[in-house]
């Protein structure tokens, strides 16, 4: 049997990978992979955490969190359209519009 | 051997995060990001989460990331598939890999008298949706209002009207607005970079 901490040290590793893909890519398309990539690693957390006390709550959150993660992604990718129609370029260095 | 498969997954899901980071291409990383989901869905089975880890096939790498690929494919345009293929030969080993996944299937569907697996612990569908359906009810049927509200806000967003629900702000050519599709887009793309 593999011990939990096994798989909360291997979310930890794949959340801090996306965080970092966050920060440095350029692409916006990229930074939403990453983005699924951080809250991938939260629910392989939230699996072990539910398997290591034996219920299926975590399961379940995980369940939520795919659903929350979907209308994410469709929204988020209408927007990247959206902005790729206005200024026919796809770099978050360009859009400092809501920049203070 | 339950360790020698979860380090095996663990190396592959981890490289091929870092394939998603560290690749410029963001067809490459969209393809590393599948392989890493399908990584993730095979630790949801080894921690004997099997709803969720057909669900994380099914939502994740399946719809998710065609939404994705999708999106990069319009977004960026590449290479078209024109002309000459220089890689015909490797495609050509897709005949064989077909015939050999096609033997696995036949043999997989004759072999009769599988074991069902039956309602398992605490991972199988029943669990789950006995526990969807009685504690988290009230926030089940939230997710349908806000995938509802996702639906239509992608809709209005997207939507093509005539002005535009967003003014142009670099003054780009209006004219190819009109058009539908990837291809008249693209093809404006490419005359407005010229014309500049």
């Amino acid at each position: 049997m593999i011990p939990e901490s096994y798989y909360l040290a291997l979310s930890a590793m794949l959340f801090v990978i996306g965080v970092v893909g966050v920060v440095v890519r350029r692409n916006p398309l990229v930074i939403f992979m990453s983005i699924e990539l951080a809250l991938n690693a939260a629910n392989l957390a939230l699996v072990a955490f539910g398997h290591r006390h034996g219920t299926a709550d975590g399961q379940a959150l995980v369940f939520f969190v795919m659903a929350v993660a979907a209308a994410e992604v469709a929204v988020g990718l209408a927007i990247i359209v959206v902005i790729f129609r206005a200024r026919h370029r796809l770099s978050v260095d360009d859009l400092n519009l809501m920049r203070w | 051997m339950a360790m020698v498969a979860f380090l095996f997954i663990a190396v592959v899901v981890l490289g091929s995060a870092l394939g998603l980071v560290l690749k410029r291409n963001a067809i490459h990383g969209a393809l590393f990001l599948v392989v890493n989901l399908g990584g993730i869905a095979a630790l949801y089975l080894t921690l004997g989460a099997e709803f969720l880890a057909a669900a994380q096939v099914i939502v994740y790498a399946g719809a998710i990331m065609v939404l994705f690929v999708f999106a990069i494919m319009v977004l960026i345009p590449g290479k078209e598939e024109t002309g000459p293929d220089p890689r015909q030969r490797y495609r050509m080993l897709a005949l064989p890999i077909g015939a050999v996944l096609l033997a696995e299937l036949v043999m997989i569907v004759a072999r009769r008298g599988t074991p069902s697996t039956g309602p398992g612990g605490p991972g199988g569908v029943e669990v789950i949706g006995r526990l969807l359906f009685t504690d988290y009810l009230f926030p089940f049927e939230l997710t349908s209002v806000l995938l509802l509200a996702a639906m239509v806000g992608v809709m209005l967003l997207a939507r093509r009207t005539s002005r535009g629900p967003v003014e142009p702000m670099e003054a780009p050519p209006a004219a190819e607005a009109e058009h539908d599709g990837a291809a008249s887009h693209r093809d404006g793309l490419e005359a407005s970079r010229s014309g500049t």
